[in-house]
């Protein structure tokens, strides 16, 4: 492993680390789905740089397409329910 | 190859430092938002970097997918919060 | 050969002190729409930057190089412009050295 990689899989890692303790810590729903978002998106880069691209393909699609989507997609439903 | 590149896999870390300061430090949603989109940007690029690195050119289908899927996803928040506190 | 993949290399270095530039302007902005500004439009360029140098070390790369480019060309003003259309209807305050409102004037006139 080369001097970047190891750099950029240490930027990252830490980055993923700071975004879970976010997540944990914020009062806002909103945020906490960003950074549950930007937690699952960092560690498909993780996993580019551990040298697996299959399964970051795959946990780009279902951490960030389908959990972000599904959870907007739910919250904006309850809004307007109640709203009604 | 591996060392001609350190110089900006250098500055692709900083930038993305900064702007993951703007993410956990944001005043409002919309902030968190932008920050999210541009750390994916930054992202595209580090994994073009990791490709040229490793010399492995099925990276940059990830890339794509990657490009694809962030998009997306700052699409839908957005389309959340401008239904928001109005 | 060695003389394109210096060339790549600089032009690579180039794109990425845009994204550094476009990170610092996120941090200093004083607002959210300026934020937004620096946000997309100084990393739009400096990502197509470091795409072209990267086909510039890589050239069996190109067409896949040249996707990504052209797909980030697309989306990246589509996602800054609903950005900033949900921060204004959301209500996010701009900064007080804020001359004119072109969109709140519209809909007032629309009103």
């Amino acid at each position: 492993m080369s001097t970047v990689l190891l750099g950029l899989g240490l930027v990252v890692g830490l980055a993923m680390v700071g975004a879970a303790a976010l997540a944990l810590v914020t009062r806002s729903t909103v945020t906490a789905v960003l950074a549950a978002g930007l937690v699952s998106l960092l560690a498909s880069v993780l996993f580019v740089v551990l040298a697996a691209p299959d399964v970051a393909m795959t946990e780009a699609a279902i951490g960030s397409g389908l959990t972000t989507f599904l959870f907007f997609f739910v919250m904006g439903r309850i809004r307007r329910e109640g709203a009604k | 190859m591996t060392d001609t590149l350190l110089l900006p896999g250098v500055i692709t870390a900083l930038a993305f430092a900064m702007a993951f300061w703007r993410f956990t430090a944001g005043p409002s949603a919309v902030d968190r938002v932008v920050a999210f989109d541009t750390l994916t940007v930054i992202a595209v690029t580090g994994l073009v970097i990791t490709a040229l690195v490793s010399g492995r050119g099925i990276y940059l289908d990830v890339a794509l997918v990657y490009a694809l899927l962030s998009f997306l996803g700052v699409i839908v928040a957005s389309r959340y919060l401008e239904g928001g506190d109005r | 050969m060695i003389a394109l993949t210096w060339l790549g290399v600089a032009v690579m270095t180039a794109g990425v002190v845009f994204l550094a530039l476009g990170g610092l302007g996120l941090v200093r902005m004083p607002d959210t729409y300026t934020r937004i500004q620096a946000g997309t439009k100084a990393t739009t360029l400096g990502t197509i930057l470091s795409l072209f140098g990267a086909a510039l070390i890589m050239p069996g790369w190109s067409i896949k190089l040249l996707l990504i480019a052209l797909f980030l060309m697309f989306t990246n003003p589509l996602s800054s412009q609903v950005l900033a259309r949900a921060a204004h209807r959301a209500g996010v305050p701009a900064t007080d050295k804020t001359k004119a409102d072109a969109l709140a004037d519209d809909q007032e006139g629309l009103a």
